[in-house]
């Protein structure tokens, strides 16, 4: 069972409280953007093996969106973090990078 | 090749079995090949065959990493259906079930194909009208499907029942001749087909890289070595975002765990396959008397091969209401397959950015069906460079023209 802690009330949540959002971090495009922005925007993930940022939403708890680094092989967590912001946070990453030296990093 | 038949099981029969040939070949690599496939699963091993048979192409290696039909192709629940609601899938999914009838008289190899009939229950007004149109839509596509109504229902399938408290069945959209077929025996048939026509199929060998020199491919790195090719296909399913990017390229779609379980066996109780998409479960029973159950996907991304435990106890309890008598088996068997799902929820046939290299990928939860009709496509894609009327539409380009083949709603659950 995925456990993730919900980083604004604090619970540890089972799965069966959240829902999955999808791959973290997207840039969005708007009217006037090309065929191919819209495309990479709307479709193309990246779909990693190994560390992956995503988005979730406790929603049978507070119902906010925050986010999550887990590893798609291992279903390990590497920790939770608020919505509000482009990217990962630097511990975060360097936490991740000290446990996998050859991961290749944030992209 | 030794042809399999009434005659050779008499001939073993009476020389205790010393006869029997291995099914296919087991080489090392060769330096080249015309064609390489990454992945023996059904597609890939469809791949080669009919590039085999259609094309006259033999110079062919199928790479996999595990064992051949190890990846989703053995862990389906082998639904076969064309019951679909745009026409780009109903041709190639129609094309695939009608090369299951005569798959074993193809082959020279039993996959059981077993037409048994697919009814897909209507649990919800929404549902009814969903599926009633699918019926004219199949009408118009030759398909032979038809709406029939809950007394019939309960006449093809008596331990259901049809006036559950939540969900009465309204109806059902009836394929008679869908099915099952042995899963195994499926990629099985084609690899002892691909070996005799002198391809090689090369297992426990991993593609760890793609060898590209202006813009085109050259060949593969792989466990085994360098394998230079002229042509590449990649048909790795749950694998396909991992390995374009090794490519270079990325893909519209993302990797997720479903599962399917199956219970103790019991005397033959259901000989058709139903599937409930309201309250989420589908059953078959196997020959082996053993009730065979998809369960559902996990929303996210994951290549672990193993699902989410509370989506059991979901579609035990959906199957539980549909079918009372059940409630008292055993399961015995759990496991899990990595889907590749696109956007649209459509699989790709399709040219990549990369010269000389095809994919075909995106089959999600419901590509065992389609192996054949797939194969069919993606060999002439492979051959010709350019897409048959086959594979046309799937093209990885219709997600940046908007040009989607919808089936999210003709499918609400996993098959
Ligand atoms: C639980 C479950 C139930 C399903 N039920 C149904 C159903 O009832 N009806 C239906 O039509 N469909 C069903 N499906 C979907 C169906 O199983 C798949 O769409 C289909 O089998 C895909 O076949 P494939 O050949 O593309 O992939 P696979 O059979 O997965 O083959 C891909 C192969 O590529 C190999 N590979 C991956 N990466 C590499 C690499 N780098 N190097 C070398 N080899 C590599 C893998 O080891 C694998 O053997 C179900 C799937 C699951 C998981
Ligand atoms: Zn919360």
């Amino acid at each position: 069972m995925l456990t993730l802690q919900c980083p604004y009330c604090g619970v540890m949540a089972d799965e069966t409280e959240l829902h999955a959002e999808g791959e973290a971090h997207i840039k969005r495009f708007g009217p006037g953007s090309s065929d191919e922005d819209f495309e990479t925007y709307l479709f193309e993930r990246k779909n990693p093996k190994g560390v992956h940022f995503e988005r979730w939403r406790h929603t049978g708890g507070c119902g906010k969106f925050f986010h999550a680094a887990r590893s798609t092989m291992t279903l390990e967590v590497y920790g939770t973090y608020p919505a509000q912001t482009l990217e990962p946070p630097k511990e975060l990453i360097d936490a991740i990078k000290a446990k996998h030296p050859d991961w290749e990093g944030y992209k | 090749m030794r042809r399999y038949s009434a005659f050779a099981i008499a001939r073993e029969g009476a020389r205790y079995h010393t006869g029997w040939e291995r099914a296919w070949r087991s080489p090392k690599p060769k330096k080249k090949y015309d064609v390489v496939i990454v992945g023996a699963g059904g597609h890939g091993l469809a791949t080669a065959f009919y590039l085999g048979k259609n094309f006259g192409i033999t110079n062919v290696a199928i790479i996999e990493k595990g064992w051949l039909g190890g990846g989703n192709t053995g862990r389906n629940t082998t639904i076969i259906r064309s019951n679909y609601l745009q026409d780009p899938s109903a041709a190639i999914y129609e094309k695939a079930r009608s090369l299951y009838e005569t798959m074993s008289q193809d082959l020279n190899y039993n996959v059981m194909f077993s037409p048994r009939g697919v009814m897909m229950l209507a649990q919800t007004h929404h549902e009814v009208r969903g599926y009633q149109r699918t019926a004219h839509a199949n009408a118009l596509q030759g398909v032979s499907t038809e709406f029939i109504s809950p007394q019939r229902v309960k006449e093809l399938v008596p331990i259901m029942d049809i006036n559950g408290p939540r969900y009465p069945v309204l109806g059902a959209l009836w394929q008679p001749r869908g099915g099952t077929a042995r899963h195994d025996a499926v990629a099985w048939g084609y690899a002892r087909a691909c070996s005799d026509m002198g391809m090689d199929i090369i297992q426990k060998c991993e593609v760890t890289g793609v060898n590209q020199a202006g813009g085109k491919v050259t060949g593969v790195q792989t466990t085994l070595g360098e394998i230079g090719c002229d042509k590449l296909a990649i048909v790795v399913a749950g694998n396909s975002g991992d390995l374009a990017g090794k490519a270079g390229f990325r893909l519209p779609m993302e990797s997720v765990a479903l599962q399917a379980l199956v219970s103790e066996p019991i005397k033959p109780t259901i000989d058709v396959v139903v599937m409930a998409n309201t309250v989420h479960g589908y059953m078959s029973q196997s020959d082996k008397g053993e009730l065979v159950i998809g369960g559902g996907t996990d929303g996210f991304n994951n290549y672990t091969q193993r699902g989410s435990f509370h989506h059991v106890e979901e579609t035990v309890r959906a199957l539980v209401e549909t079918f009372p008598i059940i409630s008292r088996l055993r399961m015995m068997r759990q496991w899990g397959g990595i889907v590749d799902v696109t956007g649209d929820r459509s699989p790709v046939i399709s040219k990549t950015p990369l010269g000389n290299t095809f994919i075909n990928a995106g089959w999600g939860t419901g590509g065992f069906k389609s192996i054949p009709g797939s194969g069919w496509a993606m060999a002439e894609l492979v051959a010709k460079g350019e897409p048959g009327p086959l594979a046309a539409e799937f093209g990885l380009d219709r997600f940046r023209e908007g040009r989607f083949i919808d089936e999210s709603v003709a499918a609400g659950v996993a098959h």
